[in-house]
Parts: structure tokens; C-alpha cells; sequence
């Protein structure tokens, strides 16, 4: 007796849970239909579909037949990448340029941020900042043509040091170069977010700093450190989940036929194997090892941010 | 003014005095880091070919020559560059900001059913991909090749913008919103009557982030465009500062292979400069946005 009203509750219930939906689907359809759809579309079409193109790395691909028609293979390109010599050099070519790059590159900006922050005129501030920036709108093509005039055997440095070194042909200048440009074009923005994280340090918490007579390491320990702390740490966390995407536009650039041993990364070797030698699935396997590495690296840093945050991650 | 900056300093201790002077000297150096090159590379720009090949950067005035600005300037392939990438530019940007701030908006709105599952699906794109060849097989499969939709298409939505207008968005009071939704305005009037004007500081950042991008990049062009005619700056670019292959007509009428090669060389620096010109000049003007933007990013972080 009792039990009849309550499947009928939960059936009126139920319908009109479907009910409202519909009726917030008919208000709000513009939503879905003109806000969504184009970015769900591109994103279904240009990075869905080629997740499900992950496949030529088991296949031997052939463009006529297509994916399905394709001789399946395994793990057969997988085991010829880490089974080939080449294999330990362009990971550990990756991971130093990456490594060592956010190593020198990381503290960069965050020291560029302490020392604008002490200088007392605003207007000589904006005009530093305003050179700081400016490489950062050069693109990587000129950065790299700089680069080449500039390390030329005739070229500034040379003449400096008074001497005539091809730098570009060096395997073990390649990395220091690389590192380096990247600290010229990209310290000065980088500091952008430190120095307005440094800007919204208490003003008169460091007032009563300096009146109690602290000095400038006493500043920067008790009051613009904590100001800046949080903003280095997201900062550094979002680069070490970056470590293998390093770029490949500049390294490219950067790659001479000498300098081959030190500047060919798993990007470079990814494009020339597959678009330049047509070794289509050679080429998704290797990608592929490279991605899921990076999402490995991603998962595991985002897990002890969380252990560290109390369990929020980012 | 002086006198003011002066006593402030000598009022420091003199530790500190020591830190600041060392400070200001890092700093001096890396301001002079950055404008060094720059100015080498315009001095050396008017020098004469064979004095820059062979002895480098020389102030033997008359010898200097603006050849090189007049080979690039009236060489067309340069103007081609410029032309195809401020289309692209301009259209990337266009398409890019107004698929990412309609997206962004029924992503910032507590009520909107179905957000944690777009969430999940545009989050996922950010750590995980297909990589280079399915993506290059898939847009020759739409017949994109060789198209300017497969520059301007594949990376007009960016995720990561999205979340950036999303967070500014929701900074935006709710009133607004409510005052809104009693006169019945739908959807599309407050998004564009009443949202999109209070939130263009965020949209010129977006803006000015994909403009630059696109004029900047070159690895989309070099894989998808063959024309010469479709070429944006950058292959442009690529072809006489990286591979160091003048446009034909650029150096042709050299007699020998030497001064050919002289020429090119000294090419590179006109071209440097050429290129980088109206970047360098509209950056100042955009400066006030950098900050707000960053900020914005930081948010989320």
C-alpha cells in the first residue's frame, strides 16, 4: 500500500528531472548551438580525431591503403626506436636542453623582478622594462638569424674575443646558445608576473620593515619572498610538466649539419622521419613515446603539487 | 628630482648600499645584453660587403652603402611575406578570439548543464595530442594542403585562452548578469550588449597574444603551404637568414660566386631589420595590456 504513492513519486520525480532539462535545453539552446558548437567541432576534428590516428604508430602506414588496410605491426616501430643507438641520444638530448634550460632559465626572471623592484624611479623602471620586452615580440626565425650573424667566425663575438670560431658548427656550444638566446628574448616577459606578484606586496608591511631597520636581505626574506612564493612555485611546476615539449621551431633553426650530435631532439627527429623520409608510422611511434612520457611527468608533478596543497592541484 | 633620489640612497645602510650598486650593475648588463646585438646588427647593416666578410663591423664611413635595404625592399618576395602573413595574422586572430570568447561563456556560467564534461574534453587536448603525422594526414585528408584554412583552422581554439576569458568573465559582477535576465534579454544580448563591452582589456590581450603568435610561427606554413605565392614573413624569412638562400633576384647580378655570397650575408642584416621593424614599433603601444593580461593568466595559473 505504502509502497505504490513512493514508485510514483520517484516516477513523477524522475520525469520531471527530464522535464526540466528539456525545458532549460529550450531556454538555453543558444548555449550549446551558437557558444559551444565551434570550439567542440575544432576540437572533435583537430584533436580527437588524430588521437584515433595513434594507430599508424602500430602499422606499417601505407597513404594508398589508409590506417585499416595498413599492415599491423605491434610494437615493431617501438622497439626499433628504443632498441636503435639513436634512441638514448635524442632523449638525453630533449631532457639537457630542457634540464639545463629551466635550471639557468628559471631563476632568471625571478632575479630581473627583485632587482626592478628596487629601483626607486618609476620612469627609469618603465624604460628598462620596455627594453626587457622587446625581445620577447622577435620572432624565433630573426632570433635565430641573430644568432648565426652574431656567433659568424667575422661576426660580434668573434671580434670581441678577437678570435674566429665557427660556434655553429660546435656540437658542445649548441646547448649553451640555445639556452642563452632563451634567456635574452624571454627573461625580461617572463619577469612580467613576478614583478606584478612583487607590486602586490603589502607596502606598509615593508614600511615597518625598513623603519625596524631591516636590511635589503631582510626585506626579501620577510616580506617580498612570501609575496612572490606561490607565483614561483605554479611557475615552476607548469615548466617541469613542460620538460618534453621543447620547441621545435627554435631548435630547428638553431640545427646545422655539424651540430647534430647535441641539437637533434626527439620534435626535430619526429618531423624529419615522418614528413622529410615518409616513415609515417615510424615517425607517430616516436611522437607518441614522447607524449605519453610528458603526460607521466604531468600526472606525477601534479600529484605531489597536491600532496604539498593540501590537495588542491592545479 | 635628483637631489630626492640621491638622499633616499645615501639613507641606506651601507651593506645595502654595496647590494644595490652590484644590483644595478646585473641589471645595466643585461639592458646592454639585449641592445648590443641591436645595434650591431643596424651599424653593420650599411657596411660594405666585402669589408663585413672579411674583417667584420667596420666605421669606415665611406664605405658604408645602403645597397642591401634597396635589394630587400624592392625585392617582391619580401612584400609577398609581408602581405600573406598580416592576412593570416589578422584572419587567425579574428577567427581565434570570437570561436575562444563564445566558448568561454556558457563555460563561466554556474548553471550551465554539461560544463564538466566539456571541461574534461578540452582539458584532455592540453596534455595529449595525436602528434605531428596523424594531424598532417588528417588535414590532407579535408584537402587542406597547400590551403590557408590549414593555418588559420586546426589551432583557432585555444584552451587555454578559453580558461583565461572564462576566470575574467566570472570577475564580472553577478548584478549585471540578474539585471539582465529580469528584462528578459536572451542569451546573445547580454553576452554581446552587456559582457563583451566590459571585458575588452581581456579580448585586446587575447588578441594581441594570437596576433603575434601567428606572425611569429613558421613550422604550420613550412608543412602545410608550398607556394611561394602563399608563403607567409617567416618562410620568408627562413629562407635568407637560416639557410642562407637569397630570393633569386635579390643577389644575381654579382659576377662571382664570392661576391654573391658577401652579398647574401649582408642581406641578412638588412632583412633582420626590415622584418622586425613594425613589430618593434607598434610593441610600445600595446604595453599597457601586458600586465592585466599576465595577471589574468596568473590567475588560474
Amino acid at each position: 500500500m505504502s509502497k505504490a504513492p513512493a514508485d510514483a513519486l520517484a516516477a513523477k520525480g524522475g520525469g520531471s528531472k527530464w522535464h526540466n532539462t528539456l525545458v532549460y535545453l529550450r531556454q538555453h539552446w543558444q548555449l550549446y548551438v551558437i557558444f559551444m558548437l565551434p570550439a567542440f567541432l575544432l576540437t572533435v576534428i583537430f584533436r580527437y580525431i588524430p588521437m584515433g590516428g595513434i594507430m599508424i604508430a602500430f602499422t606499417e602506414y601505407n597513404p594508398i591503403r589508409g590506417i585499416f588496410a595498413s599492415e599491423w605491426v605491434g610494437f615493431a616501430h617501438f622497439k626499433r626506436f628504443l632498441s636503435s643507438p639513436d634512441f638514448l641520444r635524442y632523449l638525453m638530448n630533449t631532457l639537457k636542453l630542457s634540464v639545463y634550460g629551466l635550471l639557468w632559465g628559471f631563476p632568471a626572471p625571478i632575479l630581473l623582478a627583485f632587482l626592478l623592484n628596487r629601483i626607486l624611479s618609476k620612469s627609469t623602471k618603465q624604460k628598462i622594462q620596455l627594453v626587457l620586452y622587446m625581445p620577447n615580440f622577435i620572432s624565433v626565425i630573426v632570433l635565430c638569424g641573430i644568432v648565426r650573424i652574431l656567433l659568424a667566425p667575422t661576426g660580434m663575438i668573434n671580434q670581441l674575443l678577437g678570435t674566429s670560431t665557427n660556434f655553429m658548427t660546435m656540437p658542445s656550444a649548441f646547448r649553451t646558445i640555445y639556452i642563452a638566446s632563451g634567456i635574452w628574448q624571454g627573461a625580461g616577459w617572463a619577469s612580467i608576473i613576478y614583478t606584478a606578484a612583487l607590486s602586490n606586496a603589502s607596502k606598509e608591511l615593508k614600511e615597518a620593515a625598513v623603519i625596524d631597520g631591516a636590511n635589503i636581505i631582510q626585506q626579501i626574506k620577510a616580506v617580498e619572498w612570501p609575496a612572490i612564493k606561490d607565483t614561483v612555485l605554479i611557475q615552476f611546476i607548469m615548466s617541469v610538466g613542460n620538460i618534453m615539449s621543447v620547441g621545435f621551431e627554435k631548435a630547428y633553426a638553431l640545427q646545422t649539419d655539424l651540430n647534430l650530435n647535441a641539437s637533434e631532439i626527439i620534435s626535430t627527429y619526429v618531423y624529419k622521419k615522418g614528413l622529410l623520409d615518409g616513415d609515417y608510422g615510424f615517425s607517430t611511434a616516436v611522437g607518441l613515446f614522447n607524449t605519453v612520457i610528458n603526460v607521466i611527468l604531468l600526472i606525477s608533478m601534479n600529484a605531489l603539487v597536491k600532496k604539498m596543497n593540501d590537495g588542491k592541484g592545479i | 628630482m635628483k637631489t630626492k633620489k640621491k638622499s633616499e640612497f645615501a639613507k641606506q645602510p651601507t651593506g645595502d648600499k654595496v647590494l644595490l650598486i652590484f644590483g644595478y650593475i646585473l641589471l645595466g648588463l643585461f639592458v646592454v645584453a639585449i641592445i648590443l646585438p641591436v645595434i650591431y646588427i643596424i651599424l653593420a647593416s650599411f657596411v660594405d660587403p666585402v669589408t663585413l666578410q672579411n674583417s667584420g663591423l667596420s666605421f669606415d664611413f665611406s664605405k658604408w652603402t645602403t645597397t642591401a635595404y634597396e635589394r630587400v625592399l624592392s625585392n617582391s618576395q619580401i612584400w609577398v611575406g609581408f602581405k600573406n602573413a598580416l592576412i593570416y595574422s589578422i584572419l587567425f586572430t579574428v577567427i581565434s578570439v570570437v570561436v575562444t570568447l563564445l566558448a568561454a561563456y556558457p563555460m563561466s556560467r554556474a548553471d550551465f548543464k554539461g560544463k564538466g564534461f566539456f571541461n574534461t574534453i578540452f582539458v584532455i587536448t592540453m596534455f595529449f595530442g595525436g602528434g605531428l603525422i596523424p594531424t598532417y594526414l588528417l588535414i590532407a585528408n579535408l584537402g587542406m594542403l597547400d590551403t590557408i584554412w590549414a593555418i588559420l583552422i586546426p589551432g583557432a581554439f585555444s584552451v587555454w585562452n578559453m580558461i583565461i576569458a572564462r576566470t575574467y568573465y566570472m570577475g564580472i559582477p553577478r548584478d549585471l548578469q540578474e539585471a539582465a535576465e529580469i528584462d528578459g534579454a536572451t542569451e546573445m544580448i547580454y553576452f554581446f550588449k552587456i559582457l563583451l563591452p566590459v571585458c575588452t582589456p581581456i579580448i585586446a590581450t587575447i588578441s594581441m597574444w594570437q596576433f603575434v603568435g601567428m606572425w611569429n610561427s613558421y613550422f604550420d606554413a613550412m608543412i602545410y603551404l608550398n607556394s611561394a605565392s602563399k608563403q607567409p614573413l617567416q618562410l620568408v624569412l627562413r629562407a635568407i637568414l637560416i639557410q642562407s638562400q637569397p630570393q633569386p633576384g635579390m643577389v644575381s647580378d654579382m659576377q662571382s660566386t664570392a661576391a654573391r655570397a658577401q652579398l647574401a650575408e649582408l642581406l641578412k642584416y638588412a632583412t633582420i631589420i626590415i622584418s622586425s621593424l613594425p613589430l618593434m614599433i607598434m610593441y610600445p603601444f600595446f604595453q599597457k595590456y601586458f600586465d592585466n593580461g599576465i595577471m589574468a593568466g596568473a590567475v588560474k595559473g
